[in-house]
């Protein structure tokens, strides 16, 4: 007999399917319209020229090099500053808090996650550029630092939140057994309680940082947006220019098709490369297959 | 003698149950004493407040006190780590630390201030030799203790609570999740372990209650019904209610 579906099953069915077939068609198509407008840059521009170190478009000056470390360099500063912040924050709200505080605070972070970055760039220029002029005595507050100050700011609640969510899977077993060896708080936190989270803190690091490489709206308010290569030993309290910045502040102004413009694209392609590898990375640690012991724990 | 005496102890938590209702016990030196009786009797709350570890829990009240080797337990000059270094504990479920077999012996050592390596080495030796598992891992101490097997698990957990020569160690239920040839180890490591130390046993059954007891307490609802030394309760019990758990009528 044939087996008889019934038509509002195969309808949901296919519109199902539609929709996940679409999302990955409509990444492919991102894909490839970013490679079909930045490819022309490695014809137009002599590899040599594009890792120079001269960004001046409009003399066709296409050095990316100090865009490339512009980034790299306020992205690492905001990591320093957000990793320990995060995830002492996130031992804290976990293993130290009262439970009334707890609830206080666990919602304020998710609430701080979802801030608009561009009114973080706005208190960033209103109060925390002016105050590190002052405090630094440099010529102008908008550098690499205030710029890492902010990302931090921006990093810090997806570790806090992600990193608490691993150490309260970690079960009470395990803080027990610490304090039944004769442990202090302390030590079962950093001795076992941060290692059986490990792969959860992980995670919640490289997902914080990885937001802050592709965050632009801030970094182009607070940075300065000089494409200067900062190599120097005092490059973090001068002003930078990071890729995002780039993109966000010349792809309104140049002419559609102009070596510029596949130039801009190009920048383009290497962030969204950067970003792949950090998500890979990610979901590399997170569906890691299993070891056997751990299996037998879970 | 006594080490550790429990006077008119009694303890409620914040949803309202009572965990334990007036109890006196004493608990002999170098015997194993085994506390028995259904769930929710009371026996791991009895252990948890005599190490301690009931500071974690949603506790409302207690009275009563408990003396562990003359020291008052709740007295708020006890020092926690110094109690707890005295009176070890093995869970039911075996914890291995995320670390190496090695280390899951020398972290309570380490977190004591011991570092000297040849000391660590001799205890790590001593200690799993005493918890019957040497043999079984001397070639790969520095193995995760997560891929030991359970029954291993346990004795690694037992090998690591004696690396810090307690006073007394308190195992709740510690063969629950075992197979019966990794339990009959378990037991017989105890027998030897009671020479050298006070062991306080909470059994997953009544037989094996009855083959390890030397002193033995039956708890029902929060309270403790009796006390008898050796095979007595097992035997001869004085209480209905005794006598109908140890013949397997409830629980």
């Amino acid at each position: 007999m044939k087996e008889q579906t019934p038509l509002s099953e195969r309808i949901i069915t296919r519109s199902i399917q539609v929709a996940g077939y679409s999302s990955i068609v409509f990444v492919l198509l991102i894909l490839s319209f970013l490679i079909r407008e930045g490819a022309p840059a490695f014809f137009e521009v002599p590899l040599k020229e594009l890792t120079a170190i001269r960004w001046y478009p409009i003399e066709n000056y296409f050095g990316i090099l100090p865009l490339i470390l512009g980034s790299l360099i306020v992205t690492i500063g905001a990591a320093l500053i957000a990793i320990p912040a995060g995830v002492g924050t996130a031992i804290f709200i976990s293993e130290v808090a009262p439970q009334w505080l707890k609830e206080i605070l666990k919602p304020l972070v998710e609430v701080l996650a979802g801030f608009p970055s561009v009114m973080l760039g706005f208190l960033g220029i209103l109060i925390v550029s002016p105050s590190l002029r002052k405090l630094l005595e440099l010529p102008t507050g908008l550098t690499a630092l205030t710029g890492a100050l902010l990302l931090a700011g921006i990093a810090i609640p997806t570790i806090v939140s992600i990193s608490e969510d691993a150490m309260n899977t970690v079960p009470r077993s395990y803080r027990e057994a610490g304090w039944a060896v004769g442990a202090t708080r302390w030590q079962t936190i950093w001795g076992v309680t941060l290692p059986a989270a490990r792969s959860g803190v992980l995670m919640a690091i490289i997902l914080g940082v990885g937001r802050s490489i592709g965050e632009t709206m801030t970094v182009m308010m607070v940075t300065g947006n000089a494409p200067v290569l900062p190599l120097k030993w005092n490059s973090l309290f001068s002003p930078v220019r990071t890729m995002t910045a780039t993109i966000a502040s010349e792809m309104g102004e140049v002419a559609t098709g102009s070596t510029h413009y596949h130039v801009l694209f190009l920048i383009g392609i290497i962030l969204f490369l950067i970003s792949l590898a950090v998500n890979i990375t990610a979901s590399a640690i997170v569906l890691r297959h299993p070891k056997r012991a751990e299996r037998i724990l879970s | 003698m006594n080490i550790i005496e429990v006077e008119h102890f009694s303890l409620s938590y914040s949803d309202g149950t009572e965990g334990l209702r007036d109890i006196t016990m004493g608990i002999p030196a170098n015997q194993i004493t085994v506390m028995l009786g259904p769930a929710g009797g009371g026996k791991s709350t009895l252990m948890r407040a005599i190490n301690r570890l009931n500071d974690l829990a949603d506790v409302i009240s207690m009275n009563g006190r408990i003396t562990v080797d003359g020291l008052d337990v709740n007295d708020p000059k006890t020092n926690l780590v110094e109690l707890r270094r005295k009176v070890g504990m093995v869970f039911a479920r075996p914890v291995p630390l995320p670390l190496s077999i090695r280390q899951n012996i020398t972290y309570g050592l380490e977190v004591a201030g011991v570092t000297d390596k040849t000391i660590l080495a001799e205890v790590v030796e001593k200690t799993l030799r005493d918890a019957v598992l040497w043999d079984e891992v001397y070639d790969r101490l520095n193995d995760p203790g997560v891929a030991l097997s359970g029954g291993q698990q346990q004795r690694l957990c037992i090998a690591r609570t004696l690396a810090l020569d307690p006073k007394v160690i308190l195992l709740d239920e510690p063969t629950s999740g075992l197979d019966p040839i990794s339990t009959a180890k378990i037991e017989d490591s105890l027998q030897m372990l009671k020479q050298r130390y006070t062991i306080v046993l909470a059994p997953h059954s009544v037989q094996q209650a009855s083959r390890t007891a030397d002193f033995a307490a039956f708890f029902l609802q929060g309270e403790l019904i009796e006390t008898a030394d050796g095979k007595d309760l097992f035997t001869r019990p004085k209480d209905k209610r005794t006598q109908d758990y140890v013949e397997g009528r409830f629980g």
